[in-house]
């Protein structure tokens, strides 16, 4: 894992004192709303319906045991005790004081961490694989250039007030499980013929308002070139992206606007002045980044009574096949600690389970965590033979729910009852899914289901790429919820369609229900939901859905 | 202009800025007057601005192309490039072309809702004066706006970004 250098530690301590130096002055009446709003913004700081929410950056996903107990302790000492995960990876807290906030800054910045460019309109935290470093499928280890981005886009001084905010994920393996296209720019590390590390880049995808598949403008980027090649395509989108409109100001309308081929065109233009300029990467660079992410000492695969406990237990076997992957590492596991209890709001974890959790990164592992962008937490290295013990403990802790993959793996943003954007609440319409779907043998013949649900057309719960989307509209003052079907993320990235008039809440669940069946009656043998989806279109479940008497 | 600061210090100085649109005339200027006119009544006419006692300077827009102003470079002494409100930033761009691309190097200016916070930044990639927003406070040196002692990028200011600095070769 990344460790900071002086440098950077001390770059996050001067952030800290230049952000208290600026709420001092909002407080006291030296900056106005107006003036202080972006400036906080740019340090993960809304103003919340309740209160003030923080977020946190948990830079590409990974924390290290002793970061995620500060989490615990500002969970309990500046909030009420619980913390929020979010679909970019990062922390939110939901109840905290504006006038504490530097403090907690400054607890952050003890353990090498920031919420710099958690919001705003700059770069925010580059995303990506839950599971680097131990997926089987992995070409390209994609952390380090995570860290490269990180340090490139953290308080770049030419980028700081971007047309709209950026998101820039990453991935190095065959399976995108970083949500590569519907980011600002997707990177995808790849080989080159003579087995250089380079990137196809993809630009302009996005969810929110204008959902859209980002297009690829350049197949093969070396890696060398980048920063250069980033600082090209950021210095277009500042330069020309729309400022008039805020609803049209992300890169992809800039995109649509030159068309992929004018705008690939005039990032390469500029790039022609950058290209081996300065912040090109020689290979020593990209070793010194690497250095912090290689293998740790496996010891040698044991995997005791691994194979009879899961004979002898179905319990314990269907979590280990829904809730745990194999690596590339023999006889070790990445177990996937599941934050969809029913019950307990999508993502959201207590002070308590991350101190738990942190124990056991250290009893079980080498001490590291990895927050998936599905709001789950992964717990990456654990030997076979320390699964069943893991499974018990975690099932005290309220963690061992076996639905990873499944309809109740719900992806789903705070709305209503935390947002002050929503149109309507998420959080208890998933629990009522939760709590209709709760037959595990019903689950697991359903099989692979990802559903979705935003409180409002931002797309925070990234419904358009949820097999089944929900997303909360406002009627008239009412809380209505439309319907998508159809939505993937990974590879083949697909945008879901809406299926006609939207909802009421109460009816979520019957809706539901009724797609679920058509899906029952009509699938082939081991088709998945999306596959079937997709070869019946969604008229059959639009009919029974929307059928008068039924 | 009044509240400039600068490498030397906080001053008024003589420049006058001219806010005119593209389509109005400029107003009379008194021959010995330094004045800032907009970019395109500079390049209509810079052969009898340019003859005037006073210096003339130009401003560019946020949305401005600093490379229309590359063929006359040697006659300005001064660019200055507005914000029309801080959280605009294609100014940071254009100053950043101005330097490295077009290696313009006259004084460049940061005029509009351009105040202390923002310095730093806008010094990195390439301006050397400011003029602080009124109604705010007034640093009286320019070191005092400078919250970070270090930076990842390369910039104008410091070209190698901190990895090719603090990474030992060999
Ligand atoms: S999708 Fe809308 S309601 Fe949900 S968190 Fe985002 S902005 Fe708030």
């Amino acid at each position: 894992m990344y460790q900071y250098n002086e440098i950077d530690q001390r770059i996050v301590d001067e952030r800290v004192a230049q952000f208290r130096d600026q709420t001092e002055r909002f407080l006291t009446g030296g900056l106005s709303e107006d003036e202080f709003r972006p400036l906080r913004l740019m340090n993960g700081l809304y103003i919340q319906r309740h209160a003030p929410m923080l977020r946190v950056a948990i830079p590409y996903g990974m924390l290290a045991a002793r970061q995620l107990r500060k989490l615990a302790e500002i969970a309990r000492r500046f909030d009420r005790g619980y913390g929020h995960f979010t679909t970019r990876q990062n922390m939110q807290f939901n109840w905290v004081q504006l006038p504490q906030v530097p403090d907690i800054l400054a607890e952050l910045a003890t353990v090498q961490m920031h919420a710099i460019q958690t919001s705003g309109n700059c770069v925010r935290n580059t995303t990506t694989d839950a599971f680097a470093g131990v997926a089987a499928d992995e070409i390209v280890d994609p952390r380090p250039w995570c860290e490269i981005i990180r340090q490139w886009s953290t308080l770049h001084p030419e980028f700081a007030f971007l047309p709209r905010k950026f998101k820039i994920a990453v991935s190095g393996s065959i399976d995108d499980r970083a949500a590569t296209l519907v980011h600002d720019i997707g990177l995808t590390a790849c080989l080159g013929a003579t087995g250089e590390v380079g990137f196809q880049v993809a630009i302009g995808g996005g969810l929110g308002r204008t959902p859209i598949v980002g297009d690829v403008i350049k197949p093969f980027l070396p890696a060398r070139h980048l920063l250069t090649y980033l600082d090209a395509v950021l210095r277009i989108y500042n330069r020309f992206g729309r400022r008039d409109n805020k609803y049209k100001a992300r890169i992809k309308i800039l995109v649509k606007a030159m068309t992929p081929e004018g705008f690939a065109a005039k990032v390469e233009d500029e790039w022609l002045h950058l290209q081996d300029g300065p912040a090109t990467l020689s290979d020593e660079h990209v070793r010194h980044y690497a250095d912090f992410f290689t293998e740790p000492d496996y010891p040698a695969p044991d995997s005791g009574d691994f194979a009879a406990r899961r004979a002898d237990d179905l319990a314990f076997d269907r979590w280990v096949e829904r809730n745990t992957r194999p690596q590339r590492q023999t006889g070790f596991r990445s177990v996937i600690l599941s934050l969809k209890k029913t019950g307990v709001p999508p993502g959201d974890i207590t002070a308590e389970q991350m101190e738990a959790v942190a124990d056991w990164a250290e009893r079980f592992a080498f001490g590291e965590v990895r927050i998936a962008h599905e709001q789950n937490l992964i717990l990456p290295d654990i030997s076979e033979r320390d699964l069943h013990t893991l499974w018990q403990l975690a099932r005290a802790q309220g963690f061992a729910t076996p639905n990873i993959g499944l309809l109740t793996d719900i992806i789903c943003c705070p709305g209503g009852d935390f947002c002050s954007l929503a149109n309507a609440k998420s959080i208890p319409v998933a629990e009522a899914i939760q709590r209709r779907f709760d037959d595990l043998d019903y689950l697991y013949d359903l099989g692979s289901i990802q559903l979705n649900m935003s409180g409002c057309m931002n797309a925070c719960g990234h419904h358009h790429i949820g097999n089944i989307g929900i997303l909360g509209v406002d009627k008239n003052g009412e809380e209505w919820y439309q319907i998508l079907l159809g939505g993937s993320q990974g590879n083949q990235a697909a945008i879901g369609k809406v299926i006609g008039p939207s909802f009421a809440r109460e009816s979520i669940p019957d809706v539901i229900e009724k797609i679920l069946q058509v899906f029952v009656e009509r699938r082939l043998p081991d088709e998945a939901f999306l596959e079937a989806v997709q070869r019946l279109g969604a008229e059959p479940f639009k009919e029974r859905v929307y059928a008068k008497h039924h | 202009m009044q509240n400039i600061i600068d490498q030397a210090g906080l001053r008024d100085d003589r420049w006058q800025l001219l806010r005119v649109e593209p389509g109005e005339t400029l107003p009379e200027i008194a021959e010995d007057q330094d004045v800032i006119v907009p970019v395109t009544h500079w390049l209509a006419d810079h052969a009898r601005l340019g003859a005037r006692q006073g210096r003339t300077a130009v401003w560019l827009a946020a949305d401005g192309d600093p490379a229309v102003l590359q063929s006359t470079f040697n006659l300005l002494p001064l660019i200055a490039i507005d914000f029309p409100s801080f959280t605009d930033g294609r100014g940071y761009s254009s100053a950043r072309l101005l330097r490295e691309r077009y290696s313009y190097a006259g004084e460049l200016r940061a005029i509009g809702d351009v105040w202390h916070d923002h310095l730093q930044a806008l010094w990195l990639v390439g301006f050397d004066s400011f003029e602080i927003k009124s109604g705010k406070p007034l640093p009286q040196d320019i070191q005092a706006a400078r919250p970070f002692s270090e930076h990842y990028q390369a910039s104008f200011r410091q070209p190698w970004p901190l990895f090719r600095r603090c990474i030992n070769h060999g």
